[in-house]
């Protein structure tokens, strides 16, 4: 067990690209940490990074209180489950499990009967003798799980652990992901360009841009609060709303309507400034007819999500979506309301969060 | 319809033909050495074991087989074990002009065991003391043989995914654990390719034997074979057929057994 911290941490391939900008990062003793972002953010080099398969240009790892930053991988004392599994094809399941420790040198009766303890754990007993061609994907991943927990190292790391499998896998997977990791207590660092699976499994997570980290925060901090207008575009499986609004006293200028400044930017704005409002269609109210301090407009889509429907409004030619319970669904070409949370609403200045 | 039936007819027609191309020389080679008088003509032979006495009693039949063995292993080993540490530096490291490189010792590869290296071959050998010697004879075909044989097994490496070695390294490996452990199970069909090649290679070669072993003790099977004469100069039917079949045989059997053991097949972890 043990923290991980990455200090100015920089990396730049050959040929200039720069995939990560000098991160500083501190993941406490037994946590389970989500990098996400989207593809080619620097994220898997991070993780990489970490476990010592590619060298950082500058910067250092720390695993654990030890400078790790020119130790070799094998030397760092961590797992990495790779997205492919890696699972070696011409082992059985019993090998397989037991390689890690046949480089430390346990004696093969002791490696296999570890084997077996850590298999029995994952339900892969009867298993054992299949080699991996023969396992579907679920199988091999905990195959794979299996593999770094028989190695006992001090911090776990998962390349998108959950992209090979199909949907409905996927959602059992990661719900056992994250009642293993509760259970062995050992600090777990997972890639992943799925939001919803970062907010479900991660107790911290940090959203990555361009080599950048953007935020650093709990699921409900990022959901509820993002730092700035691209985690805002990014976390929540409906798109948050970002309108161009105007500062116009304690009222927000919006599309043509007018709604109150929200209670985190209260104070905080200039008179006839430029900003984005942000608000998530979760975090809307819908209403008949005209209400003052919403958005009005007409009903332009309706969408269902199961429980819930996604309403788009059309409020002067923008576009405006708010989510609204089953049944009271308003009729397409309705003209609606929707009011915005007063507590939950946002705004940008130039990108960042305007916050006290 | 009548157009199909002629058409499958007439394809069938050009197969058998082909067929019998190939076949007519096979099934000599198995009757021949069973005929007591045998002639170019395919016959039902009489069963007779009188050319295989023959053969037996020649006093150097027997031995150049095992001279051919003895060649042909050890330039599988040697090529086996040199083009898969060659193949697998080549194709995990980035090196400027790799493909140049390999695509140049492919090329002049023909060369060095062909018929123009033949008088600076010998002199080479003579030079380094080693003409007339398996060991000198092994490290040539060895030579002209390795780059061809990187370059087939290099392919084996590059679809190895790179994921497993990666994963063996964070579990404390060292690099050649890596290729004792992963590497090499996983591209042993391509292992066990290349030996066969280079066995039925060097197993067929007529030249560089003849050119550097003088020797007739040392000479291998293929050497042998050029000597089998009557008295009167022709080429003696008899012991010509019987030695063909007992020096076609192993090469038969091994391909039988690399195939049921190995089938030259791969298997892969995960679909990608």
């Amino acid at each position: 067990m043990a923290a991980i911290e990455l200090r100015g941490l920089t990396k730049v391939y050959p040929g200039g690209v720069k995939a990560l900008d000098s991160l500083d990062l501190t993941i406490p003793d037994g946590e389970f940490f989500a990098l996400l972002g989207p593809s080619g953010c620097g994220k898997t080099t991070l993780l990489r990074t970490i476990a010592g398969l590619e060298t950082a240009t500058a910067g250092a790892v720390v695993i654990g209180g030890r400078d790790v930053t020119n130790v070799q991988p094998g030397g760092r004392d961590v797992a990495m489950v790779f997205q492919d599994y890696a699972l070696f094809p011409h082992m059985d399941v019993t090998d397989n499990i037991a390689y890690p420790l046949k480089i430390k040198k346990v004696g093969r009766a002791d490696r296999r009967a570890k084997a077996g303890e850590v298999a029995a754990r994952l339900g892969l007993e009867q298993l054992m003798d299949r080699r991996p061609g023969q396992l579907s994907g679920g199988q091999q991943q905990r195959v794979a799980l299996a593999r770094v927990m028989a190695t006992q190292a001090q911090a776990f790391l998962f390349d998108e652990p959950l992209s090979n499998l199909d949907a409905r896998l996927r959602l059992e997977a990661r719900t056992f992901l994250k009642k293993l990791q509760r259970e062995l207590g050992v600090t777990t660092v997972f890639v992943t360009h799925d939001q919803a699976e970062a907010l479900a499994m991660a107790d911290r997570m940090a959203i990555m841009e361009a080599g950048l980290i953007r935020q650093i925060g709990t699921p409900s901090e990022v959901f509820q609060r993002p730092a700035n207008t691209f985690v805002a575009g990014f976390i929540g499986s409906t798109p948050m709303n970002l309108l161009d609004a105007v500062a116009r006293g304690d009222t927000l200028e919006v599309a043509g309507c007018k709604v109150p400044v929200p209670a985190s930017a209260e104070g905080l704005l200039a008179d006839g400034e430029k900003l984005v409002y942000g608000v998530r269609p979760e975090y809307m109210t819908y209403r008949d007819g005209t209400v003052e301090g919403g958005l009005t407009g007409g009903v332009a889509i309706l969408e269902n999500l199961g429980a819930s429907h996604l309403v788009t409004l059309d409020v002067g030619g923008v576009s405006v979506q708010a989510v609204v319970p089953e049944g009271q669904e308003p009729a397409l070409g309705e003209q609606g309301t929707v009011l915005p949370r007063h507590d939950r609403a946002l705004v940008y200045r130039d990108g960042e969060l305007v916050a006290a | 319809m009548t157009r199909f039936v002629v058409g499958r007819i007439g394809f069938y027609t050009l197969i058998a033909l082909l067929l019998a191309f190939f076949t007519i020389p096979l099934l000599w080679l198995a009757s021949a050495p069973f005929t007591s008088n045998p002639t170019y003509e395919v016959r039902m032979p009489d069963f007779t074991w009188e050319n295989f006495e023959i053969i037996l009693a020649h006093p150097y039949a027997l031995g150049s087989l095992v001279n051919s063995l003895i060649l042909a292993i050890g330039s599988a080993i040697l090529v086996v074990v040199l083009s898969a540490l060659a193949a697998y530096a080549l194709s995990r490291v980035r090196l400027p002009g790799r493909d140049a490189l390999l695509y140049a010792l492919l090329l002049l590869s023909s060369i060095i065991t062909g018929t123009a290296a033949m008088v600076p071959l010998f002199q080479l050998a003579i030079e380094l003391g080693l003409i007339d010697s398996h060991t000198g004879l092994i490290l040539i075909m060895t030579g002209g043989l390795l780059p061809a044989a990187i370059f087939m097994i290099k392919d084996f490496m590059d679809t190895t995914p790179k994921s497993y070695e990666e994963s063996a390294r964070v579990f404390g490996a060292s690099p050649l654990q890596i290729v004792r452990h992963v590497v090499v199970p996983v591209v042993r069909p391509g292992l066990a390719t290349i030996a066969v090649w280079t066995i039925a290679n060097v197993w067929g070669n007529f030249l560089m034997p003849y050119l550097l072993l003088s020797d007739v003790e040392k000479q291998p099977a293929a050497v042998i074979m050029y000597t089998l004469y009557t008295e009167g100069g022709q080429a003696n039917l008899k012991v010509l057929s019987t030695f063909g079949l007992l020096y076609s045989v192993p090469v038969v059997l091994m391909y039988l057994f690399v195939s049921k053991k190995y089938g030259f097949r791969f298997h892969g972890g995960i679909k990608r």
